[in-house]
């Protein structure tokens, strides 16, 4: 994977002990808090209800098992012994002190990890498919091409004052699984006529207030081609975009006002200057990071021991059945690791959690892991042969919930428990649904499900690509939650569809309960997963069964 | 006429710990809003905020909260202050936690 070198190491050492005067000085009475607060932003430092909270930035969602043991005893010695993973592949402390903070920064910084561009109107940490790598079905490793993109963004002196934050997604294959379409710019990757790889550019997508699709730039873009062509999309967008309303300053908004055509040709003449400017450098660039993206060394060895397990153990072959993803490799698996058991916080993992991974990782799995924007941990490339002891492992830490992908497997952000932005709590009402369909012993009958649960507009929590998505809201003083139904977070997105009015928190539950059974009731058999069936079925059914009074009024 | 005024409290977080914390009569901040002064008139509470916001190196993001005055002290309105007053809902941390 890819090694900060000492450019890298000095400048985060350098941020780190600038950040920690900038402390001190606040600490001392010499900064206001207006004068400290974006640069305490700038490092990646909130402040929320009840305390501070870091946010660390894990790039593309990679890291090796001494970054997870960093991040382990982070959690232990100035936070509260856990982590909380973001849909954004970030880590949240959610209890740090002031003082303590540039100790936490260093610490990081050791292992090559930082807070920087966590926040403000720049480009911010560069998301990616979490199965990059491994995945069957990928063209090529995306990771050298966010990487590319981290080193262009990071500190560009142009674009640290955008209109807004900028987000960048790349996926690898056709299948997206790192949700380019609602990014500000989303990289897919695809091949042209004649085979070579590059990638499809969709800008405008978003999520938020005002939710958009991304639409596609350009159909294919040689690779050869990608930092000046993102430079022009930057900068077009940095002149274009307002500045006057914080909620019309995302790209999504101008390529909404001014058109896609119009902001394509912008892009076009802009790109056609700069590419001069690059000079191969860039290609320099992306040849030495693509050499520290090199795939593991496979191993060759039998997987009868995995095979006798499968057969043997219905504990393990449920976990094997729900949380495995192929592998490119056929003696290979990919493995998702729950970090949802069921009533527990999504995205939560305890600092002895977080080091079974870190030893599972170095011992069993080439030393890879990563983060999901689904909030799971995952280890993509483990040789099946290892695929029981992983399991009893996990198991004895209760890392070994069999239900990637299914109705507990919920997005939740941190809502009102912790985010001062929030408008109602989101984990309690995530910790409910989990529970309650565990009783009933439904969860893998439902199979395939997405939910996600944002705690206001912002949409952290990815409502509106949720298979069932929930927002919840402040009206009039108390909790109320609006249901969408109908989302689709892959290549083929879609925002979902408002349900009606909302509920109240003690409502909630027995709502989706009731969009459950209607599913169950009128699927056409159990391999119609939920979202298909939606397709077919339309609102009509569901609204039927949320709201049975309105029904019997018209009847 | 203009409509009652609804009691209220100063609040902010403090700064080194980032904690939730209250005004007092006595110019102090207490981490528990039964100590907080209960603010009855408008004019009143402007002064107490502009005190709060003078108070920059200890505390951060001063303002009013509405209260409703009971036997056990004062207690919010809202639901996001009464969370504040405790902690967050999945672990036993925060106020909850401390002042238990
Ligand atoms: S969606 Fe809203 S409540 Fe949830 S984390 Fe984002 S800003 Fe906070």
């Amino acid at each position: 994977m890819y090694q900060y070198n000492s450019f890298d190491r000095d400048f985060l050492a350098e941020r780190n002990a600038q950040f920690r005067a900038q402390v001190e000085r606040r600490i001392d009475g010499s900064l206001t808090e207006d004068e400290f607060k974006p640069l305490r932003l700038m490092n990646g430092l909130y402040l929320q209800l009840h305390a501070y909270m870091l946010r660390v930035a894990i790039p593309y969602g990679t890291l090796n098992g001494e970054q997870m043991d960093t991040l382990a005893m982070i959690a232990d010695k100035w936070d509260k012994g856990y982590g909380h993973f973001t849909t954004r592949q970030n880590i949240q402390y959610n209890w740090p002190e002031l003082r303590d903070v540039p100790d936490m920064l260093d610490a990081l910084g050791e292992v090559g990890m930082h807070a920087i561009q966590t926040s403000g109107n720049t480009i911010r940490n560069v998301t990616s498919d979490h199965f990059a790598g491994a995945a069957a079905d990928e063209i090529e490793d995306p990771r050298p091409t966010a990487e590319l993109l981290r080193q262009w963004s990071t500190d560009h002196p142009e674009f640290q004052f955008l209109p807004r934050k900028f987000k960048i997604a790349v996926t690898g294959s056709p299948n997206d699984r790192a949700v380019t379409k609602a990014h500000d710019i989303g990289l897919r990757m695809v091949r042209n006529d004649a085979g070579e790889p590059g990638y499809e550019v969709i800008v405008g997508g978003g999520l938020g207030r005002t939710p958009m699709i991304g639409k596609v730039l350009r159909d294919f873009l040689p690779k050869a081609d990608l930092l000046p062509y993102a430079e022009a999309i930057v900068s077009v967008y940095n002149l274009l975009g307002r500045r006057d309303n914080k909620y019309k300053a995302r790209i999504k908004i101008t390529v909404h006002e001014n058109g896609i055509d119009t902001i394509r040709d912008l892009v076009e003449q802009r790109f056609e200057l700069l590419r001069p400017q690059f000079g191969g450098v860039d290609q320099e660039m992306l040849k030495n990071i693509e050499a520290q993206f090199t795939a593991p060394d496979f191993l060759t060895s039998s997987v009868a021991p995995f095979k006798d397990a499968y057969h043997h153990d219905p504990v393990f072959r449920s976990w094997v059945d729900t949380n495995i993803e192929k592998h490119r490799n056929d003696d290979y698996a990919i493995v998702s690791i729950s970090i949802k058991k069921q009533g527990q916080t999504p995205g939560d993992a305890t600092s002895e959690q977080m080091r079974v991974m870190a030893e599972i990782a170095r011992e069993f799995a080439h030393n890879e892991l990563r983060i999901s924007h689904e909030q799971n941990v995952i280890l993509p490339h483990v040789h099946k042969s290892h695929l029981p002891e992983i399991h009893a492992r996990l198991k004895a830490v209760e890392l070994a919930t069999a239900n990637i992908g299914l109705i507990s497997d919920i997005i939740a952000c941190p809502g009102m428990d912790y985010c001062a932005l929030a408008t109602a709590r989101s984990i309690p009402v995530a910790q409910q649904i989990a529970t309650r369909f565990d009783e009933l012993k439904l969860e893998h009958d439902i199979g395939e499900l997405k939910i996600k649960i944002s705690g206001c507009i912002n949409a952290c929590g990815h409502h509106h690509v949720g298979h069932i998505g929930i927002l919840g809201l402040d009206r009039a003083g108390v909790e109320n939650y609006q249901i969408t139904l109908g989302g689709d977070h892959t290549e083929t997105a879609e925002v979902g569809q408002r349900a009606g009015p909302g509920f109240a928190y003690d409502e909630i539950v027995p709502a989706i309960e009731r969009i459950i059974d209607t599913y169950l009731d009128l699927r056409t058999d159990a391999d119609e997963p939920f979202i298909t069936a939606y397709r077919r079925l339309g609102m009509a059914p569901f609204k039927a069964a949320l709201y049975p009074e309105v029904k019997a009024d018209a009847a | 006429m203009s409509k009652p005024f609804t009691p209220k409290v100063v609040t902010a977080n403090a700064l080194l710990e980032g904690d939730v914390i209250y005004l007092t009569k006595d110019d102090q901040w207490s981490r528990s809003l039964k100590d907080a002064e209960v603010i009855e008139d408008e004019a009143h509470g402007d002064l107490r905020v502009l005190f709060g916001q003078s108070q920059r190196n200890d505390v951060v993001g001063v303002y009013l909260i509405d209260v409703t005055v009971t036997e056990n002290g004062p207690e919010p309105t809202h639901f996001r202050e009464e969370f504040r007053t405790k902690g967050p809902s999945n672990y036993n941390h925060g106020k909850q936690a401390e002042l238990a």
